[in-house]
């Protein structure tokens, strides 16, 4: 009776670590960046992609919603969720702004002459500095805010047909 | 074309495994009493194979082979070769090819070198250890494939992180592989020990050369591991309790408990189901290590790129690893009456186990702890040196001393201590240390006691060492080892009370004092190179009483592709000290900061860590020679 207990023990020990194990193995693949939800956006200051000026907030502040878009030629997944950015270009209540993530900028204009130009603002990050600042990890990554530029969502990975009605919903209430 | 290669081999190999399995069912069942040659060529092949498959990556490292991904992901065409080549296991998929590697070919080796063992138990080892190969056969080819290709073929590839860019660090993985990998060997052979009831001294010879061979690459490829963060990372330390430093140290700690008590397994046919335990804990460490360092729940510089889906795998493969040990010790574990005499090489042997167990736990806790409150309180923490060095060190002064009088013991009963010897050795010590203070600089109560211990033990040894000597014995491994690690603790003590470091903010042609010594700022001038471009500081360092008259020069690396600022620092060593100094830019400020360090006795740390694991090359050898 008690070796039996004592393996019992020892077997839901077991099972408890792997357990913790298993829950912070899926707590960790979606980051941090979470908490960032309803936070505001504060000042930033992108380099234009192709003109020599700046994008700021002013310029965000004109449209209902915007959409945050960081991408580059050389990421993969950029080119699957491309076409429902298109799509996205066309709802009147958003506006889409770029960020080219570390890139090559011949690479970066090959890639939209090929596959379209989305965005209504087209910034370049090539450091990847200024992404960092709004808690990006890795790309493709996609941030939803509203006119006074608070986050209501964040979208890691490629935007999915799922993601797409999500916002396409929240643009058109 | 090569990933076509590399896929089909690993596939073939995948069939090879099964086929293996298969084969050694059918052996079982006929009554000859040694295995078919069939398999031996079988497994040839497989390691034949796998080598090939290996090459196949290498060369599409060298070539620069951009329609795969890995080599993408990892290389640059203007990468220097060596580091295109080292490239290959820098990374997450090809690291793991590594890994599997090692585990097919030790399955050969251990299968062509145990001939004089049970044939049941070999199958059964060869078996277990086939099911592990085709884990992570499978994890490979379907989850982290290093010949996946990327269409269209981008024409540059994205390099390789610079500060991986680094002669130890080329070396410092396959190193640490032949390591906790090879440990895999005798997990399935503890298997099949259980499984085949081969128990006791057999037991303890067939897989003695093996737990040698991976306790001594475990023991060079820390080290290697080591020596990189110090003169790479830019904080003047060799170990920094980093999560991912821990999880090579956890299966070390059981190594060295696995090698101690299998001598007691072989010499006196006991503890058996502890050694089995050991043979199972360290695999089962090794890969919890993998997990830790792979999932990306840790985060360091280990952390390649993160999918939750290759630690879901891990762990899954971990957890069948776990219950399939634990359900089987279970199921075939017996008391046994151990009675041992408290004053006997056994008994102190154990001493040693209990307290690398001790050790084991407490860097285990370090490690997961922060892991577990955040799940469970959702609180983050994180566990650092002072929590380590606190518990550590004061034990690490008994450990010293009962490591200083093991070895001397007799089997079974031991008849006499040499008391006498012991004392003198032990004033020797007190007086040794008491003059580095007289000499030197005073220090801590902790440190006076873990510098008489380690003294202690570099005496006992050196005299063990003349006993050895003059009965002509030639059997040095052990003490060899024992004194290198005497050494070690002694050189770390000294190392840490005397560093000197200082932090402070120059101008070019700016000049700082402090104690004796003077750091001037120089020069400073941009220079390009291969890969990145550098700018490059040149410090005098002065000390007014020694005639010092050293030059320095620190970089700062702008590396183009991945777009990398690193800081090198710079490092003149010497025999008795190392002078340790990066330099990084203050924002805005023609100042740079600047770290200065003098480190003692750093050198004479590395070297104490190479004899360590060169007392076990030497066993090995010598075994090898006997044996064979």
């Amino acid at each position: 009776m008690q070796k039996k207990i004592i393996k019992l023990f020892i077997l839901s020990f077991i099972l408890f670590i792997i357990g913790v194990l298993f829950i912070s193995l899926n707590k960790n693949s979606i980051y941090d960046t979470k908490g960032l939800v309803g936070k505001k956006i504060t000042k930033f200051g992108l380099d234009h992609f192709s003109e020599n000026k700046m994008i700021t907030a002013e310029d965000l502040n004109k449209n209902n919603f915007t959409l945050i878009n960081f991408w580059a030629s050389w990421c993969g997944p950029c080119r699957d969720e491309h076409s429902f950015l298109l799509k996205l270009n066309k709802e009147k209540n958003i506006q889409l702004l770029g960020i080219n993530f570390k890139d090559k900028k011949n690479n970066a204009l090959e890639f939209l002459n090929d596959l379209g130009n989305p965005y209504d603002h087209l910034a370049r990050d090539e450091l990847g500095k200024h992404s960092v600042n709004f808690g990006i990890y890795g790309i493709p990554e996609s941030i939803l805010v509203n006119r006074d530029l608070i986050i209501i969502k964040k979208f890691i990975g490629p935007i999915s047909r799922n993601d797409y009605d999500y916002i396409k919903n929240i643009v058109r209430e | 074309m090569l990933s076509n290669i590399g896929n089909t081999l690993l596939f073939l190999n995948i069939l090879l495994g099964i086929f293996i399995i298969y084969l050694s069912f059918q052996n079982l069942k006929n009554n000859k009493v040694s295995i078919s040659k069939n398999i031996y060529h079988i497994c040839l092949f497989q390691s034949t194979f796998i080598i090939i498959c290996f090459l196949t990556l290498v060369i599409a490292f060298i070539i620069s082979d951009f329609s795969i991904i890995t080599v993408y992901q990892n290389s640059h065409s203007l990468k220097p070769f060596f580091y295109k080549i080292s490239g290959t296991w820098g990374n997450h998929e090809g690291s793991l090819l590594l890994w599997v590697i090692i585990l097919t070919v030790f399955s050969f080796l251990f299968l062509l070198y145990s001939k004089n063992h049970s044939k049941n138990y070999r199958i059964y080892s060869l078996i277990v250890q086939n099911i592990l190969i085709l884990g992570f056969l499978f994890f490979l080819l379907f989850n982290s494939n290093p010949f996946s290709v990327i269409l269209p073929t981008p024409k540059e590839g994205l390099g390789l992180n610079p500060i991986l860019q680094d002669p130890a660090l080329a070396i410092h993985p396959p190193l640490l592989y032949i390591g906790f990998v090879g440990s895999s060997i005798y997990f399935s052979a503890a298997i099949a020990s259980l499984l085949t009831n081969y128990s006791g001294k057999l037991f303890a010879q067939s897989i003695k050369n093996w737990v040698l061979i991976s306790w001594s690459f475990q023991t060079l490829g820390i080290l290697a591991g080591s020596i990189w963060a110090y003169y790479e990372l830019g904080w003047g330390g060799f170990w920094f309790w980093d999560p991912v430093e821990n999880a090579s140290l956890l299966p070390w700690f059981a190594m060295t408990a696995l090698l101690h008590s299998l001598i007691v397994l072989e010499k006196r046919n006991l503890l058996y189901f502890w050694v089995i335990i050991l043979c199972l804990l360290t695999f089962i460490l090794s890969v919890t290590g993998t997990f830790l360092v792979r999932s990306g729940i840790l985060n360091s510089v280990h952390t390649f790129a993160n999918d939750p889906s290759r630690g879901l795998y891990i762990l899954v493969f971990l957890s069948l690893m776990i219950f399939a040990s634990v359900l089987l010790i279970f199921n075939k574990f017996r008391n046994s009456n151990y009675n041992l005499n408290s004053n006997s090489k056994e008994t102190f042997i154990l001493i040693n186990n209990w307290f690398m167990i001790f050790y084991l736990i407490t860097v285990l806790l370090g490690t997961v702890y922060p892991i577990f409150t955040e799940v469970l309180t959702n609180h983050k923490v994180s566990v650092g040196p002072p929590f380590y060095n606190t518990v550590i060190i004061p034990i690490a002064v008994l450990f010293l001393l009962f490591m200083s009088v093991g070895p001397q013991m007799k089997w079974i009963k031991n008849k006499f201590y040499n008391l006498n010897l012991l004392f003198k050795i032990l004033v020797a010590s007190i007086l040794i240390n008491f003059s580095i203070i007289y000499f030197f600089q005073s220090y801590s109560l902790i440190s006076n006691f873990i510098i008489i211990s380690a003294i202690f033990l570099v005496i006992s040894s050196l005299a063990d060492l003349y006993k050895l000597f003059k009965k002509q014995k030639m059997d040095y491994s052990r003490v060899i080892s024992h004194l290198a690690f005497g050494f070690l603790v002694l050189f770390i003590g000294l190392n840490h009370n005397f560093s000197l470091e200082k932090d402070f903010n120059l101008k070019l042609g700016e000049r700082k004092k402090f104690e004796d010594y003077s750091v001037e700022f120089k020069d400073l001038r941009l220079e390009d190179f291969k890969n990145y471009k550098a700018v490059i500081g040149e410090f005098k360092i002065n000390n007014f009483q020694k005639n010092l008259d050293k030059s320095l020069y620190p970089e700062i690396r702008i590396y183009e592709n991945p777009s990398t600022i690193t800081y090198e620092a710079s490092i003149r060593s010497g025999l008795l000290k190392d002078y340790y100094i990066t330099m990084s830019n203050v924002d805005r400020s023609d100042y740079y900061n600047i770290k200065f360090q003098k480190k003692p006795f750093m050198m004479w740390i590395w070297v104490s860590v190479i004899f360590i694991s060169l007392g076990g090359f030497l066993r090995l050898f010598k075994n090898a020679k006997k044996d064979y």
